[in-house]
């Protein structure tokens, strides 16, 4: 009020001013001037209280959304679904040099999955994932893969497994249908791998990814650094188990990983891994003459991936360096089509190495080598697909990715493949796209 | 194996003797915070840097680690750590720090958010359907946080509550006179126009009336392009913005190619504790903050 009592006398003032014939001109620039001082004082006490009465709305719309708002908020992300439901979507163009219809590895016939990319056009598998708490001790996660075979529609259950969350003493446990904690890229969801295709060895001794039902059980140490033992007990039916021996507990187990971190902008994860299963009557090679392998199978792995962003600051350049060796020992019998069983003991081993680099914000590119090699299964397997390779099958890789966002990704690959029969050059474009919540994904 | 063992046992001794409560912060404000209320009594480590963007963080063994012998976890919340945090806690295997649990703590839930939206359609970029996640650059909104932290504290160590209560008394006795001060600070700051590299400034300019004129991301979450920033080029070359904000782990190319172009300073403003190396505690975050905003303004 002072300050409106004030302004009055001063226009007031300025209104009779005029009428002062007498008056100066400076004078009249004086009070020009008092009076935008005076304006300019009012504008700022005005501007004052009006972000006072600001800050008391907003405190006061704080403390009514504050009353709204619920105290213990929803877990991280999937509150908005009850469950979580995403889908994948994936496909390819694939071109070959010669026919992938026989591809196949001398010396390692694949089994499951395992083999070339669908020429031509093509649809992945379309992944239909659902997660959430099922209560407070307890999550649970589905993977269903829809797959057209031969036009029809087929679903298969990829993961179906329950998680104990409220574990002492730092165990976890899973139950249900998972990916085995073997090796690095076992547990990776295909929509995470960073080439179209898995490297020879998850290709020959895993058929591509190994996956059965049972329970996993792994403790994490209370140590700065990482050390995490597993080890699961599974129904044996899958690859390279198969036959759901022993009563069904086919094969069991261990692994045991170190990681952790060098300065800011580097970090590193190590592991080892032990997979002990009983093979009945394990069918690889031609799907309508199969050979059929009977015995202990059993698969040494050692992993090391290292990855680096500087200052640890991923989202503009990165990269990710990954290797892992396995060892496998078959030991038992093949039988081979329109033959007598012929004993195998015989070890093989196989490796990968790669580097995938992330130059600017959406692109990457990477390389990677992969390859085989094993010991001669003696006379008995000459002439068949199992005899030993002259040379080692080995492939070399590069890739070249666009990702728009995190939720979606095209992709341009090409492969030189020396572990065919006939050496070939393979092109390849793929896109990964996803709907949906999307689950965080592990180092 | 009973060596092994007992090396083990040796190896977590540390951890559980020295501090009361084991903190772990996804980002460094939250860490800082936690100090100020508990000193001596909590031992805080943050997930991440303030050179780090939160919002793109690999789930690295090491925070793993962290997470296993955590008492408390505090994080911004609202979906920031949408992309790593569940990963970690899926694999620390620590059931005090679940979602659910006193030891879970999203920061932004105690505090009115802005920008909530029923409508996720990831065509409009990475939005986050609770409200914008960078509750921290306005330092009122750490009031109603640290007197949350600070009774988590206290029902975590119950034996030193009346300790934390002290310190939150004497916290906020000196927040609340920085706050006032700051605000006197940066009245010139006030109906200035920014633009910035993401939306990750809408507290701040809330709190000291700064209008956001324009981002430099297109769509949230997605680099600038090219034909965005020359569209931005045209709209601003005649004036209408005062400064162009990015955070320190920004690429500094697009503010830089504006600024040049539309004669506007270029300016990092520190996210967290540690952003520059002036803001090396709480009270210095928002000391730097103002003065790099008042810098540029004398600039302009």
């Amino acid at each position: 009020m002072r300050i409106v009592g004030w302004r009055a006398t001063l226009i007031g003032f300025v209104i009779i001013a005029p009428g002062l014939v007498s008056a100066q001109e400076s004078e009249i620039v004086q009070l020009r001037e008092a009076l935008d001082a005076l304006r300019a004082d009012y504008d700022a006490r005005i501007a004052e209280l009006e972000r006072r009465l600001a800050v008391a709305e907003q405190n006061a719309a704080q403390a009514t959304s504050m009353a709204q708002q619920p105290a213990a908020p929803a877990a991280a992300g999937s509150a908005a679904f009850n469950p979580a439901i995403g889908v994948i979507f994936t496909g390819q163009a694939w071109q070959y040099g010669e026919d992938p219809a026989g591809y196949a590895v001398q010396g390692f016939p694949f089994g499951g999955e395992a083999g070339p990319i669908e020429e031509g056009l093509g649809l992945g598998e379309t992944e239909i994932i659902m997660n959430a708490n099922v209560d407070d001790k307890f999550s649970a996660w589905l993977t269903a893969a829809l797959a057209l075979e031969d036009g029809e529609a087929v679903v298969e259950i990829e993961e179906a497994w329950v998680e104990a969350t409220a574990l002492p003493a730092g165990f976890g446990a899973r139950f249900g249908r998972f990916f085995s904690g073997v090796g690095y890229l076992n547990e990776k969801h295909r929509h995470s791998w960073d080439f179209a295709d898995q490297p020879l060895p998850y290709q020959a001794f895993l058929a591509n990814q190994y996956v059965d039902n049972g329970i996993q059980v792994r403790w994490l140490a209370p140590t700065d650094l990482f050390v995490e033992l597993g080890g699961e007990l599974l129904q044996g039916g899958s690859y390279p188990a198969a036959g759901n021996a022993h009563d069904g507990f086919g094969s069991y187990s261990l692994f045991a990983r170190l990681g952790g971190d060098v300065g800011t902008s580097h970090s590193w994860l190590a592991g080892v891994s032990y997979l002990d299963a009983t093979a009945v009557e394990r069918a690889s090679g031609d799907e309508d003459e199969p050979f059929l392998f009977t015995g202990d199978s059993t698969l040494l792995g050692a992993q090391f991936v290292w990855k680096w962003a500087p200052n640890g600051n991923w989202k503009d350049r990165n990269l990710v360096l990954q290797t892992e060796y396995f060892v496998k020992s078959d030991d038992g019998e093949y039988q081979l089509p329109g033959a007598a069983a012929a004993a195998w003991d015989a070890e093989q081993s196989g490796w990968y190495a790669q580097a995938v680099y992330q130059p600017r914000p959406r692109w990457r590119v990477g390389g990677r080598i992969d390859g085989l090699s094993g010991d001669d299964p003696g006379a008995a397997f000459d002439g068949t697909l199992l005899e030993l390779p002259a040379d080692d099958p080995r492939r070399y890789s590069v890739m070249l990715d666009w990702s728009n966002s995190e939720f979606s990704r095209l992709r341009l690959q090409f492969t030189h493949d020396e572990a065919g029969r006939v050496d070939d050059n393979q092109w390849g474009l793929q896109y990964i796209h996803s709907i949906g919540a999307h689950g965080a994904h592990s180092f | 194996m009973r060596r092994i063992m007992a090396l083990l046992m040796i190896a977590a001794l540390p951890l559980s003797a020295h501090a009361a409560v084991e903190v772990f912060s996804c980002e460094p404000e939250w860490a800082a915070l936690a100090k100020e209320l508990g000193g001596p009594l909590v031992t805080a480590d943050s997930a991440t840097t303030a050179l780090q963007d939160p919002h793109y963080i690999q789930a690295r063994p090491s925070l793993i680690a962290h997470v296993r012998s955590a008492d408390l976890l505090v994080c911004s919340g609202a979906q920031l750590e949408i992309g790593w945090l569940p990963a970690l806690l899926q694999k620390a295997n620590n059931r005090k720090v679940m979602p659910g649990n006193d030891g879970y703590m999203e920061a932004s839930a105690y505090v009115l958010r802005v920008d909530a939206t029923g409508n996720v359609d990831r065509a409009k970029g990475d939005i986050h359907p609770q409200g914008n996640p960078h509750v921290q650059t306005d330092p009122r909104n750490l009031v109603p946080i640290s007197r949350e932290l600070s009774r988590r504290l206290a029902l975590l160590d119950p034996a030193n509550a009346s300790v934390y209560e002290q310190r939150l008394e004497d916290f906020l006795g000196r927040w609340n006179a920085a706050v006032l001060a700051w605000e006197a600070r940066a009245a010139p700051l006030r109906g200035k126009r920014a633009i910035t590299h993401h939306k990750s400034w809408v507290y701040l300019e809330r709190w000291l009336g700064i209008e956001e004129a324009a981002n430099l991301e297109a769509i949230p979450g997605l680099p600038p392009t090219a034909t965005h920033l020359s569209k931005l080029t045209a709209e601003f070359s005649e004036g209408g913005a005062h400064f162009i904000i990015r955070s320190p782990y920004q690429d500094d190319r697009p503010s830089q190619w504006l600024s040049e172009r539309i004669g506007v300073p270029a300016i990092v403003l520190p996210l967290s504790v540690g952003g520059t190396e002036e803001a090396d505690d709480l009270f210095a975050l928002f000391d730097d903050i103002i003065n790099r905003l008042l810098g540029a303004l004398d600039h302009a």
